[in-house]
């Protein structure tokens, strides 16, 4: 009973990630319908009737319900730390058949599809341990057609900050209208090859809108911002002012001779919902 | 322009749509992604007939209720992964209307200049929006060998849209002069 409850509750939460906007992306995509015209405002427009009408039928917003992926923070002293792999494997079982959300997980060398979104490494987890006894929980499901437009680049250290600004620009405008912009675009700089890639997608969780707390890195954000929009390449790739939402960037220390450069990017459908387990096994959405 | 097209649909009236138009379909169209076409054209299996109905770039989210299959999401995916299909398959199959999102290349626009064909742009996630067009579900095909998302969906739709036309049959593309303007 315990933890069928905590199940329940992992079914809800991928059922509010895949249904529900958060508030902060739905006020973005609002803004940028306001300052848009022609053929990027019906766009826009398509875009928000969108996502209430899938609030609305509680339907998932998008057919391309993603990966599941998970970042958990564990209070070590919660009761059932052990169980909460198997919680969230079952919990995406039941989703699959419940919400329904679509069948991703595919073996890549026969291409047969698993059919229930489980598979090695799959649903894909990060965890992170903190005192306490709450266990917290965001549901991050990633489409398909945004994250093949992510992109890693291994830069001289040469090139400077310049060189990463111009990296990350160019790449952007190359994916052009594939991604479904209006996107956010999740940048780590430095680490090695994986932590860059990571950073990048790590810093999607923070909401749209909010800078680095780091002013240095608030400022290239800003800029970088500006420079993707001018590119024109607008919502859908149609035209527009929009391309960006919002770019976020972490930041790692490097070796002396790597500068690694991390791009993920995320769809206007940027999903996220988050719960906290509490040690009696009651939880709530957050 | 508007226009408001009813499936099938000659080539006089494809030749009325231009960059920038926005088209709604009602009639018959037909789901393919990278495996569909790939079983169309390398395995030469086609079931159906395509030539009468528009092509959709779309791997949808289906839920089979009372042995009916019902559509819960289908918006569409991203076009440009079956650049390396879609000349051939235009040239085959007589396909007319392609819909998509992101745009395709340069050997998709040289076949709808060929043949007479529109590429047309709808919503990339608008998932909830387009199965409230979708009014019924006619057939799927090999839907047990590819899944769900790369099996072939036959949709009835009604009103299907707004698209807007992104590559016309006068070798107009949207996204290239988007490209130019850069």
């Amino acid at each position: 009973m315990y933890l069928e409850n905590i199940k329940k509750g992992i079914v809800e939460l991928i059922k509010k990630a895949e249904t529900d906007l958060p508030l902060d992306v739905v006020n973005a995509l609002k803004s940028a319908y306001k300052i848009e015209t022609g053929v990027a405002k019906i766009q826009l427009e398509a875009i928000l009737k969108n996502i209430d009408l899938a609030k609305k039928t509680k339907r998932p917003m998008c057919q391309d319900t993603g990966i599941q992926t998970f970042f958990i923070t564990v209070g070590i002293d919660f009761p059932k730390i052990l169980d909460l792999k198997k919680l969230i494997v079952d919990a995406v079982k039941t989703a699959t058949i419940q919400i329904p959300i679509r069948p991703n997980t595919v073996d890549p060398l026969t291409g047969l599809n698993h059919k229930d979104n489980i598979g090695n490494y799959i649903p894909y987890i990060t965890w992170d341990f903190t005192n306490g006894s709450d266990v917290s929980i965001t549901a991050f499901p990633k489409g398909g057609g945004s994250e093949n437009m992510s992109k890693l680049g291994m830069l001289k250290p040469g090139v400077g900050i310049d060189g990463v600004k111009n990296f990350i620009v160019d790449e952007v405008i190359k994916a052009g209208g594939n991604p479904c912009p209006p996107t956010i675009v999740g940048v780590g700089i430095g680490g090695g090859a994986d932590l860059a890639l990571k950073l990048g997608k790590k810093s999607l969780l923070r909401p749209v809108g909010i800078r680095s707390r780091d002013k240095k890195i608030a400022e290239i954000e800003n800029e970088l911002i500006k420079r993707i929009n001018k590119s024109n390449i607008g919502p859908m790739g149609l035209g527009g002012k929009t391309t960006v939402l919002d770019v976020h960037i972490e930041m790692a220390h490097r070796h002396p001779a790597s500068l690694p450069v991390g791009i993920v990017v995320q769809c206007w459908a940027n999903r996220r919902a988050h719960m906290i387990i509490h040690k009696d096994g009651n939880w709530e959405m957050k | 322009m508007e226009y408001h097209f009813t499936l099938p649909v000659n080539k006089d009236k494809i030749k009325k749509l231009k960059v920038g138009d926005i088209l709604y379909l009602t009639g018959e169209i037909f789901t393919a992604r990278d495996e569909t076409h790939h079983i169309m054209l390398k395995k030469n299996k086609h079931p159906f007939d395509p030539s009468e109905m528009a092509l959709y770039h779309c791997g949808p989210l289906m839920k089979k209720d009372k042995g009916k299959w019902h559509v819960v999401s289908a918006g569409p995916t991203t076009s440009s992964r079956m650049e390396i299909f879609e000349d051939e398959f235009i040239k085959k199959f007589g396909t007319k209307i392609i819909i998509g999102k992101g745009g395709m290349g340069e050997k998709t626009q040289k076949a709808l200049q060929k043949y007479t064909g529109v590429y047309v742009a709808y919503t990339g996630g608008a998932g909830a929006l387009a199965a409230e067009k979708i009014k019924e579900v006619t057939g799927v095909y090999w839907l047990d060998e590819l899944g769900m998302p790369e099996a072939a969906w036959i949709f009835k739709v009604k009103e299907f849209g707004p698209l807007i036309v992104a590559m016309d049959s006068y070798g107009k593309s949207i996204y290239k002069k988007l490209k130019k303007g850069k």
